[in-house]
């Protein structure tokens, strides 16, 4: 038995609206649009964090829309643990300039100066001087009181209950039992001294979101996203570009093999995947294919289960 | 720069990539207590559609938790916090995500925990659509009641019914009829528009994705069928009293230079046009839209949801936290209103106390001065309160210290919620639906006893109330109208006995006392004082006729 209580709204009299309900990605963007406004309106210092990836492209087009015709009133901060892939740090100098947008680059000179890498630390360790450490740092720095970021709630099983609003206590941590109910799209941005929040506009995208809008606005993307033939070793599970600087453990050789990156992070602790895939439409094709979460190949989340967790409380991204 | 174009990719393809940028958006919610199967549910609809990526699939597998009974505990997927997986409750709002050819959908996971109602109200607060899950073994219980009654409060237009567990039942038709009464009672009992009743196991997958080959006698869709062709609320918006009032909070005056001047915001309802001519709110300043403005081009005109910057005709004065709306249909402008309250913090509301409020893009300070009711959640009973507790739900009266511009949140969801911060903490403490304007709050009193009996008399709505003063003033009956947010129902008894003993009459425009209250006034009233009016417009002669019935009464006259 089919049950419905009363004559659903289908059936009505009037007459259909000229403008059509929003598609998914119009939502989307509407959201995200209404989010900046709102952050930009209610926060003294805002700042975008600014990764240089894919969600950083698509947020960085977002605010663009958000504040058109203007240009984006807050700067963007990227955390620079100098391990970068150098197709990665000459992109972001050019897009900056092309958008008119105010750069802010931070390292962690300090730690750097000690010798921080992946390979003495441990994954957990680099991170933590080199992103996170670096990262509250900055924002104390500046004096930001918000923060946006491109982190999705797809990404990982504890970023699901994270808020688009998140809150963050005097030591820019977060604390998953002290979050703000977040109800219809009434966000609240009061804070006390010290305290701050970070902002995820881009909370409800998925991955497949992400590239399905980047590819109806054609947003420019570092070069390592697409497939090519590229200089790299293959370390276990891992495909690891080749630069000249690159460390190579005892009786490794070198292959070219056409590949791409899945998520640009850090040079030693981002694997390539291979792949043909070198147009938007082929990636897109791919990740469909795939099925397999693109966190995967980035080796921190694996460590313990729930490290991403033990980040974010500590104030990891 | 590596910008890439399509046209090396299959046709084929291309025509899929098209398709799925068309594709809609649903969110909803989903509630049902720890046994219900809620979180098996929802893992079910992840794999069965393939969301569920397969290196998350071999974690959970390989995680030491494992609370089903099958070799994959669907429910894994959902509880995030390590916290949560290892006492196996859900404790928060989880968001996640799939989709499929035609819609991609937004689940809101919340908790069933009856302590838990904020975290409800939290999910239901943006859904579309709310599933509520009953077990089929164990017929509607009150648990399921009250879910229920919170997607009907936060007003989500469309509520599934999933019974679940059918395999426990042995697939029997008969115990789904009787749940499937029992669930369409209560959902005309509480409006619920469109309510749908799906069969149902989480376990075995029987239509949840795929039809049950064990139910051949359920006709209706899958639950994912269901998902996918349900009617959006946006259209159901659209065609609600309101359709064509257009309502757009200022969030942001764009100035990138000396020669743009624009309002940013997002549309709440109707429809904004180039050249229509709008009513500027509080200032109730008139211009006309002259453009409107996005990055991608202009636009002739803007629908609901769709962010905008608008320049007018006239240089008026508009900031933030005002409004452009239709001129010919303006919302409530008022600094007295009634409202729902769900309250989310454990320090209590009490009256008196002075909170911040946010609506659409305006910040008041607000003060609750009478708490009219709250509902029972376990009988859903109108019981009076001094104070709310977390997870209370109730009736509350605000005065503000500036007005704001409201539609009642039954008409429209953006126009009418509101949130309460408290002002020290800064927590968010409240979630308002706004019901009605109480326009401005008197207490009339005419003092010239001429009669020995004083009636009560219960109006039952302000209309009524102000009918019967005339009656009673026109009568020369000496009377108090009890029409004021600082006399809640729960003080009734205590403002009629004042009024007893000060020689007046006591009009009461609210809704009906409880019982417990009605025996409270009988003691020092009788019944036969009272004048009870029905729903509905006043019969005046009938009034007159009861009304010289009780104040005869004491003189032997009356009939009772």
């Amino acid at each position: 038995m089919n049950v419905t209580t009363l004559p659903p709204d289908a059936t009505s009299a009037y007459p259909a609206v000229s403008q059509r309900a929003l598609n998914h990605l119009q939502a989307l963007e509407a959201e995200s649009i209404f989010i900046f406004r709102e952050a930009v309106a209610e926060f003294a210092n805002p700042v975008m964090l600014y990764s240089i990836g894919k969600d950083s492209s698509v947020l960085v087009r977002l605010a663009q829309k958000a504040f058109h015709p203007g240009r984006i009133p807050f700067p963007l901060l990227h955390v620079d643990t100098s391990y970068k892939f150098p197709e990665m740090i000459g992109f972001r100098d050019n897009y900056a300039r092309e958008i008119g947008a105010k750069l802010i680059v931070h390292k962690n000179q300090k730690a750097l100066d000690a010798g921080a890498n992946p390979f003495a630390l441990g994954t957990q360790n680099c991170c933590g001087f080199l992103k996170t450490r670096a990262l509250l740092d900055a924002l104390e720095a500046g004096g930001f009181d918000a923060a946006f970021g491109g982190a999705r709630r797809d990404e990982e099983k504890s970023r699901a209950k994270e808020r688009i609003y998140s809150f963050r206590d005097k030591a820019g941590q977060w604390d998953p039992k002290n979050q703000r109910p977040e109800l219809w799209n009434l966000y609240n941005s009061r804070l006390n001294k010290g305290e701050s929040i970070r902002i995820f506009p881009l909370s409800n995208w998925t991955e497949l979101d992400i590239w399905l809008y980047i590819y109806a606005e054609q947003i420019p993307l570092v070069p390592l996203y697409f497939a090519r033939e590229r200089e790299v070793i293959v370390r276990g599970q891992s495909i690891i570009l080749k630069y000249d600087d690159t460390h190579m453990l005892p009786g490794e050789k070198t292959q070219r093999i056409s590949c791409r990156m899945r998520s640009l992070g850090c040079q030693p602790c981002s694997g390539a995947i291979r792949s043909e895939a070198d147009t938007l439409p082929k990636i897109i094709e791919e990740l469909i294919a795939f099925r397999r979460s693109e966190r995967e190949n980035r080796v921190i989340d694996h460590d313990e289960e729930g490290s991403m967790e033990s980040k974010k409380r500590e104030g990891y991204f | 720069m590596a910008t890439a174009t399509g046209t090396q990719a299959s046709t084929k393809f291309q025509a899929f990539l098209d398709e799925h940028l068309e594709r809609e958006l649903l969110r909803f919610t989903t509630a049902g207590s720890v046994d219900d199967g809620k979180s098996t549910l929802i893992g079910r609809l992840l794999h069965d559609t393939k969301a569920v990526y397969e290196d998350q699939l071999a974690s959970i597998k390989q995680s030491k938790v494992n609370r089903a009974a099958g070799p994959i505990d669907f429910s894994l997927l959902t509880d995030g916090l390590r916290a949560e997986r290892e006492q196996g409750i859900t404790i928060d709002v989880a968001y996640r995500y799939f989709s499929t050819a035609r819609r991609k959908f937004i689940i809101a996971d919340t908790p069933g925990h009856e302590q838990y109602t904020r975290n409800m109200a939290t999910g239901a607060s943006t859904a579309d659509l709310a599933i509520v899950l009953i077990d089929g073994s164990k017929g509607l219980l009150p648990q399921s009641r009250r879910h229920t009654y919170i997607a009907s409060l936060l007003g989500i237009p469309h509520v599934v019914a999933a019974i679940n567990k059918m395999d426990l039942v042995e697939y029997d038709e008969a115990a789904y009829k009787k749940i499937s009464a029992d669930f369409l009672e209560l959902a005309q009992r509480l409006g619920i528009r469109n309510a749908q009743i799906i069969p149902l196991s989480a376990l075995k997958g029987d239509n949840v994705v795929a039809p049950s080959a064990h139910m051949p006698w359920y006709k209706g869709p899958t639950l994912l069928e269901y998902l996918e062709t349900v009617p959006l609320a946006q259209a159901a918006e659209e065609r609600s009293r309101n359709r064509g009032s257009l309502r757009f909070p200022v969030q942001l005056v764009a100035r990138p230079d000396a020669n743009f001047r624009g309002f940013s915001g997002q549309v709440a309802s109707g429809v904004l046009r180039a050249g229509d001519e709008v009513l500027a709110l509080p200032s109730g300043r008139r211009t006309r839209i002259d453009s409107i403005v996005t990055y991608d081009g202009e636009l002739q005109e803007a629908a609901v949801s769709q962010p905008v910057t608008v320049r007018l005709k006239d240089e008026i004065d508009l900031s933030r936290g005002e409004m452009l709306v239709s001129p010919d249909a303006p919302p409530a402008v008022s600094r007295n209103f009634n409202a729902k309250v769900v309250w989310l913090h454990a320090d209590p509301l009490q009256p008196g106390r002075t909170y911040l409020a946010k609506h659409t893009s305006r910040t008041v300070r607000v003060r609750a001065t009478a708490i009219h009711y709250r509902v029972d959640m376990h009988t859903l009973e109108q019981l009076p309160a001094v104070q709310l507790e977390m997870n209370d739900i109730a009736s509350v009266n605000f005065v503000s210290n500036l007005p704001i511009m409201f539609d009642s949140y039954a008409v429209n969801r953006t126009m009418g919620s509101m949130i309460l911060i408290d002002a020290v903490t800064h927590a968010t403490v409240g979630a308002v639906m706004l019901e009605r304007d109480l326009g401005t709050p008197s207490v009339e009193l005419v003092v010239a006893p001429t009669t020995q009996v004083h009636p009560l008399i219960l109006a039952r709505s302000a209309k009524t109330a102000r009918s019967i003063v005339q009656i009673l003033h026109a009568r020369n009956v000496p009377y108090v109208l009890l029409d004021d947010p600082y006399i809640p129902a729960c003080s009734l008894a205590c403002a009629t006995r004042v009024a007893q003993l000060a020689g007046l009459a006591a009009v009461y425009s609210g809704e009906g006392p409880s019982k417990e209250l009605m025996q409270q006034i009988e003691q020092f009233l009788p019944q036969a004082r009272w004048i009870q009016l029905p729903d509905g417009p006043l019969d005046e002669a009938a009034f007159i006729q009861r009304l010289d019935q009780v104040l005869h009464w004491e003189n032997g006259e009356g009939k009772e």
